[in-house]
């Protein structure tokens, strides 16, 4: 729930706004809930106060100095309230308010509540009507480093970058929050991110990003986002794809050789298994069907039991595989 | 009617050892790798909180074959409580009201409870305040429209499912909301001048099928959209190029499906990405790679399988079990998520609250109810009613609504819709 102490901080100098002079033209609009409130909260006299001023403004439409600062208040007292922000930017509309400030105040409100969709939307709509983008860099960054992977800093930081061509630098920070934790599956995502809108998947990009997420693995193999993004990557490949890359198909062959059981070593070993199946030109391949299938039994009985299902399900699925091939195979014997 | 059967039934399940020994658990503990960072200490920190109750939970099964019980009475208590009352810490959801009494009813609902008339009636009354004369609801009485808690308030009435919460929802008001707020690409903002994702999509799709206001014109472009943002992973994310999201991935699959376009969805790495999430030593679901568990997606990511399976048997699949392990999920939720004093969460530690009771309700409603049900622990206690997956709704609650609103016309989407 809420983090009280910013009402705290309201109350400690608190003056109600039916007890102030300046708003006593005012005449106060209580919520109305009809005969039978459900789900009443109970407010605190100070949230009741303010919501009642306004709902006051709201239905007279002022657009004002002082009702500007009621929805300040309104925010600190309910984040979430996007009938407030609505509000609110109507009047900076209104008043032709400087930006600049708002732009500072939205900075301090993220900071208090920055898992909230309100604030960030608000961010935005300031940026888009300042065209400015130059301080959300910083803004995101430092979001981030309290926690690397809120969401809604990261879709902002997605945003400030595609709409203004912001990609220059991305990869390096990228690196550094890999660096810093490697597991950071939204890091992982930002570097796809990226390269899907800058240099899209070219093969020395590849080569590149299969080199890095392999020396990625070899430091953490049971990591799941390393894995999953070799297998992002490789689909985007022209050149055969996972099945057929000779660094990958190597890595996993000393990986398990080395005694690895990292699930996702083995389902990615899967994969290539399935994605060489047909197509297979070396006859002493040993990424077939049936290793596929040991592979299945191996996880769902001993290093993959909760996916047991699943990878039964899989089992079944390389089956058919496997058999309408080799119906195939008797079809060309029998011609 | 062959009523020995299924106590037969009843009595295999709660003999079963459900819980396994400590050595056995250990062994499903993250393996570091001796490379720790933030993600890992912070996984290692719940995997120990988690591994303490198993254990006891392993004693009480194995000394007084015991297995947890679902606290219904201490729910139920808890949300007809939180029906009427709720505390100061609940003013930050003072924009989600629509939501909260929608989460306490559904949640009521799956544990078999129903309320007086006179309650629903109350209840139907005030989400008719929080309705805008624009058409569509808002987070409270006199609050702008906004596509979630319009969704739940025609998800609160549909579960009331009297007429007069029916007739409550201003069907053309609805459509005129619902149209308003696409975009060019077929996107839904959430509010008037409000920000874009897929929440958006799925709760526009769901009411407007629900109450028999859909128009194709209004979903135009929504399904190719939606697609769009199924991510590398295979999961979706918000928006095109965020993360691969537990809540968002329910919200596309579920909307994709509503529009009739599944087929533009990549079903096995969707699956795959989905099945990844069920954690292996806590048996609940993380809403993203390598975050935490969290008792909510047993059904945001839990709720994705009937919807897979539905897809997969098209394509002739067989089984009468989801692909997931879901006597590991009701072990997490029984285990870890229940308040002693009624009410569910998170993960332990956490505090309580009615969004979490919902949905992990609904997660366990889900996790128990394949073609082949599977109840982990004494039937007659846990085993709760079944949800529509795609509207979490109980089923009888979906059927009677579809039911009803099918028989009334098509609002016209006219001149005032785009
Ligand atoms: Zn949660």
């Amino acid at each position: 729930m809420s983090d009280s102490s910013e009402e705290e901080e309201i109350s400690s100098t608190w003056v109600f706004y039916r007890d102030r002079n300046e708003w006593k033209d005012v005449t106060p609009v209580p919520q109305d809930d009809g005969p039978h409130p459900i789900v009443a909260i109970a407010y605190s006299e100070t949230f009741k106060d303010a919501y009642d001023y306004f709902r006051a403004i709201l239905k007279s439409g002022e657009k004002s100095e002082r009702a500007l600062n009621l929805t300040g208040d309104c925010i600190t007292l309910n984040s979430a309230n996007y009938t407030v922000w609505q509000y609110r930017r109507e009047i900076l509309k209104a008043l032709d308010k400087n930006l600049w400030n708002e732009l500072k105040y939205i900075e301090t409100m993220i900071r208090r509540t920055p898992k909230n969709y309100q604030v960030w939307h608000h961010r935005r709509v300031i940026v888009e009507w300042l065209q400015d983008p130059s301080l959300d860099l910083a803004l995101t960054e430092n979001v981030l480093k309290k926690d690397a992977k809120n969401y809604h800093a990261w879709q902002h930081r997605q945003w400030i970058i595609k709409t203004f061509n912001l990609f220059d630098g991305e990869l390096e920070y990228v690196e550094q929050l890999l660096d810093a934790d490697v597991r950071n599956n939204s890091a992982w995502n930002q570097r796809y991110f990226v390269l899907n809108n800058t240099t899209k998947f070219e093969p020395h990009v590849i080569e590149r990003e299969v080199d890095y997420t392999l020396k990625k693995i070899e430091l953490v193999k049971g990591n799941e986002s390393a894995w999953n993004y070799l297998r992002g990557i490789l689909q985007h490949d022209g050149e055969g794809g996972l099945g057929r890359n000779k660094k990958v198909l190597e890595s996993c062959e000393a990986l398990y050789a080395g005694g690895s059981r990292s699930i996702h070593l083995l389902a990615c070993m899967i994969d290539i298994c399935q994605e060489r199946h047909g197509a297979d030109i070396e006859p002493e391949s040993p990424f077939t069907i049936e290793r596929a299938l040991a592979l299945c039994k191996e996880l769902a009985e001993e290093h993959d039991k909760i996916r047991r299902r699943y990878w039964e399900y899989i089992s079944q699925q390389l089956q058919k595989l496997s058999n309408s091939a080799s119906q195939d195979g008797q079809r060309v014997l029998c011609t | 009617m062959w009523d020995w059967e299924s106590i037969d039934v009843e009595d295999e399940s709660e003999e079963r050892m459900v819980f396994k020994r400590y050595e056995e658990l250990i062994n499903d503990k993250q393996d570091t790798e001796g490379f720790e960072t933030v993600s890992s200490v912070m996984q290692d920190e719940v995997e120990t909180t988690v591994l303490k109750i198993y254990q006891v939970m392993q004693h009480l099964q194995d000394l007084e074959g015991k297995l947890p019980l679902l606290a219904r009475d201490n729910h139920v208590f808890y949300l007809k409580t939180s029906l009427t009352h709720l505390s100061q810490s609940y003013e930050c959801l003072d924009s989600s009201r629509p939501w909260l009494c929608y989460w306490i009813l559904h949640a009521l609902q799956i544990l078999g409870e129903r309320l007086e008339d006179e309650d629903y009636s109350h209840i139907a009354g005030f989400l008719a305040k929080c309705q805008s004369p624009e058409g569509g609801f808002g987070g409270g009485p006199g609050q702008h429209p906004h596509l979630a808690p319009t969704y739940a308030a025609v998800n609160a009435l549909c579960t009331i499912g009297t007429p007069e919460a029916y007739q409550t929802i201003d069907r053309q008001g609805l459509c005129r909301f619902l149209s308003s707020l696409r975009d060019d690409e077929g996107a839904f903002s959430m509010h008037v001048g409000g920000e874009v994702d897929i929440r958006g999509a799925y709760c526009a799709v769901s009411v407007a099928r629900l109450t028999n206001v859909y128009h194709p014109e209004m979903f135009k472009n929504t399904g190719e959209w939606i697609a769009s943002c199924q991510t590398w992973e295979g999961g979706f994310g918000g928006c095109p190029g965020m993360e691969a999201h537990g809540g968002y991935a329910f919200c596309a699959l579920a909307a994709l499906l509503l529009l009739e376009k599944s087929k533009l969805c990549d079903i096995s790495s969707l699956l795959r990405w989905t099945v990844n999430r069920q954690m292996r030593l806590e048996g609940g679901f993380q809403g993203r790679t390598n975050k935490l568990v969290d008792g909510c997606y047993s059904f945001w990511q839990g709720g994705a399988f009937p919807l897979i399976h539905a897809l997969l048997c098209e394509q002739g699949h067989k089984s009468k079990l989801w692909l997931y392990d879901q006597e590991a999920l009701q072990k997490y939720l029984l285990a870890c998520c229940q308040h002693p004093s009624g009410g569910l969460l998170d993960k332990p530690d956490k505090p309580r609250d009615v969004y979490h009771t919902c949905y992990t309700l609904s997660g366990l409603s889900v996790a128990q109810n394949s073609p082949t049900p599977v109840v982990i622990g004494n039937r007659r206690t846990n085993a709760v009613d079944t949800v529509h997956p795609v509207y979490n709704l109980v089923q009888t609650c979906a059927s009677a609504a579809l039911n009803y609103f099918n028989t009334l016309k098509i609002p016209e989407l006219g001149t005032v819709c785009r």
